[in-house]
């Protein structure tokens, strides 16, 4: 019997985090109410002319750096020409000729020790609308919010030889691109897709089979799957000649866990590709160049290693907080401000994660500044905010960034403001001590009595009536001499 | 649709008793309160949601827009008979635009459209009227059609150097909003104003023309009226103390092939431009459509002219990925030929010879002295043949002015230089015809 081996290569789309579109000024956001984010240019009507957003150059060429890419120095925008009712305009805005980034490769992680997979080419794009489609009123309608919006294709060649490689190499990406801020790269939200070109051969062989296109796989299960899948018939037609495979494009049906033909290479349009007249060539000097180099992050692992050896966290800690790009940097922005690395750490992987998680949202998405956290966590060490109070503070910080004014700088001066820090006033203290004692003084003899826990509701009555803002040791030591004093 | 329609919509609200010069809008220059039809039946009654930044810039200036301005369809046939409005002729019955016969016929001063493929530099030479092509990139395109990107511009035509200049000097000026727009210091080369300021200074793009180059070969596939009409233009500049010459015979060459690549990259443009007016979100749409295929097919069947469906399938042939190579990549190359040919002979002479100043190639803007509805109906396709005049400014992205039948192409930012040639060139034909 005859050993196979799939080569896989693949097309991933992904939407970049600009703020604005592609080659007109309306917002990047494609999950608001439809057609709020349009605008005539992104609708496709005459007299608009494109004007190429810079940021997405920047966010272009840090993905090609980020992916070991050569950057062309001159790269221009190509039209390419087809009709369908997402694409107002008619054409596609994409790069043909020269794309930004060349010549690339990734290392992925496999059984058999590091893999590189290269990378063909990294080209900038506009994606196209998105068609809703009525199945009770067979009607379709067409959401303009996505036009324009700013993509990267990030195009392999076909180095890859199994799902499991597939999956390393998607997830090599999205750490990649999350960590240098190029993309959210979520497949669940659309803003990381694939497209997966397979092919079948026998082991051993350096000839390519033929190869079929399974176009805009949205999660690395249906991948896997449609793998398995496409695998499978390939070898199936190879063999037993149940079909003939031609080179086309196919579609993935999950729900059936099928693939189907959509157009075979006869019948796929030639797209008449040419230089767009109205965007100039984006020509990338020596200083935007080192710009864009100088801006690239550390990498994940060469964190991990640093916070282990020169920060001294455990590997634990430091595998939880290399996860996300956001935990790094408000870890890093805690030190700074002076945080143990250790409470720094507690904080973001308990606290900040927990908070996350109560709200919905991903570890990315972390909207609290290291330097706030840092201010948090010394008011909690210094005792003038209690750790309940702390984590009341974390959620307010939450809270504040999602409005207008954002986090303030002093977090102090916020804690005070809301009411949340220990009561500095010793005379109330020692009232309110005083008030507890006296009013229960057959628990304050038993503690006399040598019962070490009635002091525990001594302790609560107090922390009750000060509303928990003291600083719990010195209420501690406080109660104790009141009570052997009396 | 009537017989000779000049404007296919009139500014509503009417003009103000303080304007200074009034302006008709070509119909590729969108307007929110008046239609744009591009001169095609695909948008007729199209009302864009903003206006072009040539129209706000008119009335920036305190001139008043009288009205959008019959065209041919998408502003590129040979004098506007391909418009769904219907062609225009003037008093003998020849053929002419609706521009020029506004400028001829009515109080309008002053026409501003979109200049494809050089339409009205014909009616203005034909007409005897003034017409600017500007140097690319100094008058911004935004909000006017998009056809042939690379190579059209705005344009006006007037019936003196002198109001031609007046919206000009209103027009120039840097625009964010149009990709191609050159910075505002370069713009501002082409208004009076900046002009004399680089005069003073000494610039060579700001000298008077000293020098004219007759591309001879081009020159004599026109008629022979339009021959003597060049000489006697010769004649004029020699009296004045302009030096003659011809230029380089490969230049010739060159400027022959202009049309050619002119013609497939404006084709190739032109295609995918107008593949959005697909009938599905705006504009004609044909009725009782079963599917989606048959809808886009079916719109622009019955919505576009003749010529416009040749143009676009010119187009799409040219950029098939079989023909790209030898057709539209070398279409890009022979405009690079074409452009360093014509920079070559413009360049270098501005200190030379006795009269020191710039130089600009003399070229007729048309092959006859007038043309019938008969010409046109005989070879529909006419314009992609006698294209061959205006092609060269067109790819290159020079400025051009026509004055007095003939046609100056100058080097970039010399437009004022070129209309005050052209109004000595204006003056003499009318005084010849005096004589
Ligand atoms: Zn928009």
């Amino acid at each position: 019997m005859t050993a196979y081996e799939t080569v896989i290569g693949l097309e991933v789309h992904v939407e970049l985090a600009t703020k604005s579109k592609i080659f007109c000024s309306c917002e990047n956001g494609s999950d608001a109410e439809p057609n709020t984010h349009v605008c005539p240019a992104c609708c496709g009507m005459p007299g608009m002319l494109p004007v190429a957003n810079r940021q997405v150059v920047n966010l272009g060429m840090t993905a090609g750096m980020m992916l070991n890419c050569d950057i062309n120095r001159t790269t221009t925008f190509d039209k390419k020409s087809y009709y369908y009712p997402d694409l107002p305009a008619s054409y596609q805005t994409t790069q043909w000729f020269a794309p930004v980034a060349v010549n690339g490769c990734v290392t992925i992680d496999t059984p058999n020790g590091p893999k590189d997979i290269r990378i063909k080419q990294i080209h900038m794009e506009e994606d196209a609308g998105k068609l809703v489609h009525d199945n009770l009123t067979f009607t379709t309608l067409v959401d303009f919010n996505r036009t324009s919006v700013p993509l990267i294709e990030i195009v392999s060649q076909p180095d890859l030889r199994n799902a499991d490689e597939v999956e390393a190499y998607l997830e090599r990406l999205r750490t990649l691109l999350r960590f240098a801020k190029v993309s959210s790269a979520r497949m669940e939200k659309g803003t990381m897709r694939a497209d997966v070109n397979l092919s079948v051969r026998p082991a051993g062989s350096d000839e390519l089979g033929v190869r079929t296109e399974m176009k805009n796989m949205a999660s690395i299960a249906a991948i896997r799957r449609a793998i398995e899948y496409e695998t499978a018939r390939h070898i199936d037609a190879i063999e037993n000649g149940t079909e003939e495979l031609v080179q086309e494009t196919r579609g993935w049906n999950d729900d059936a866990g099928q693939s189907f033909s959509m157009r075979t290479k006869e019948t796929a349009g030639d797209y008449r590709y040419f230089p767009d007249p109205n965007i100039m060539p984006v020509v990338i000097d020596d200083e935007w160049y080192d710009r864009i180099r100088a801006s690239l992050p550390e990498l994940p692992e060469a964190k991990r290693e640093r916070y282990m050896t020169e920060v001294g966290l455990s590997d634990y800690d430091a595998d939880m907080l290399v996860q996300s790009r956001a935990f790094c940097d408000c870890f890093e922005g805690a030190v700074e401000a002076g945080a143990a690395p250790k409470d720094a750490a507690n904080w973001i992987i308990t606290n900040c994660a927990g908070v996350l998680n109560k709200r919905g949202m991903t570890s990315d998405e972390l909207p609290v500044p290291g330097n706030a956290l840092g201010q948090l966590i010394a008011l909690v060490n210094d005792g003038k905010l209690s750790s309940a109070n702390g984590k009341r503070l974390l959620e307010t910080l939450f809270d504040l960034s999602e409005t207008e004014e954002g986090i303030p700088d002093d977090v102090a001066a916020l804690a005070d403001a809301e009411g949340l820090l220990n009561s500095s006033d010793t005379g109330a203290l020692e009232a309110v001590v005083a008030a507890v004692i006296a009013a229960d003084p057959e628990t304050a003899q038993a503690y006399r009595d040598g019962r070490e826990k009635a002091l525990n509701p001594l302790f609560g009555a107090c922390m009750k009536e000060l509303k928990g803002k003291c600083d719990t040791q010195v209420l501690r030591e406080l109660l104790i001499s009141e009570l052997m004093k009396s | 649709m009537s017989e000779n329609t000049l404007f296919i919509a009139e500014n509503p609200n009417g003009k103000p008793a303080d304007a200074s010069l009034v302006v008709g809008l070509g119909d590729l220059v969108l307007t929110p309160d008046m239609p744009t039809s591009a001169g095609s039946k695909m948008l007729a009654g199209f009302k864009s949601l903003f206006p072009a930044r040539v129209a706000e810039r008119l009335q920036a200036a305190g001139h008043h827009i009288a009205g959008k301005v019959n065209i041919g369809e998408f502003g590129f046939d040979f004098l506007g008979e391909t418009s769904w409005f219907g062609p225009v002729t003037n008093g003998s019955g020849s053929l002419t635009t609706a521009a020029a016969q506004l400028l001829a016929a009515t109080s309008v001063d002053a026409v501003v459209g979109l200049d494809v493929n050089g339409t009205e530099a014909r009616a203005a030479a034909l007409a005897g009227q003034v017409h600017v092509k500007p140097t690319y990139g100094c008058v911004s395109r935004f909000g006017t059609v998009a056809i042939a990107c690379s190579g059209e511009t705005v344009d006006i035509t007037a019936r003196s150097a002198e109001t031609a200049q007046r919206i000009l000097d209103a027009l120039a000026g840097h625009d964010d909003a149009d990709g191609t727009s050159l910075p505002e210091s370069e713009c501002a080369r082409v208004t009076s104003d900046g002009f004399d300021q680089a005069a003073t200074a000494g610039e060579v793009f700001a000298a008077p023309v000293a020098h004219v180059k007759v591309a001879r070969g081009l020159a004599d596939t026109a008629d022979d009226d339009t021959k003597r009409l060049l000489d006697a233009a010769l004649d004029a500049l020699r009296a004045e103390g302009v030096a003659v010459s011809d230029t380089a015979p490969a230049t010739d060459e060159l400027l022959k092939v202009a049309s050619t690549a002119w013609n497939i990259l404006m084709c190739a443009e032109l295609c995918n431009n107008v593949n959005r007016f697909e009938g599905m979100k705006y504009g004609y749409q044909a009725e009782k459509c079963q599917s989606i295929d048959e809808l886009y097919t079916r719109s622009r069947t019955e919505a576009f002219g003749a010529l416009t469906k040749t143009a676009i399938l010119y187009g799409s042939e040219v950029l098939a990925a079989d023909n790209y190579d030898r057709c539209y990549d070398k279409a890009l190359r022979i405009r690079r030929l074409v452009s360093d040919a014509i920079a070559n002979e413009l360049a270098g002479s501005a200190t030379s010879g006795e009269a020191a100043g710039q130089t600009a190639i003399i070229l007729p803007a048309c092959a006859k002295r007038s043309y019938s509805c008969d010409d046109v109906e005989a070879n529909p396709y006419l314009v992609f043949d006698e294209n061959r005049f205006t092609a060269p400014a067109a790819i290159s992205g020079l400025p051009a002015v026509v004055a007095g039948g003939v046609q100056v192409i100058g080097a970039p930012f010399s437009d004022v230089a070129l209309l005050r040639l052209g109004d000595v060139l204006a003056s003499a034909v009318s005084a010849g015809k005096e004589a």
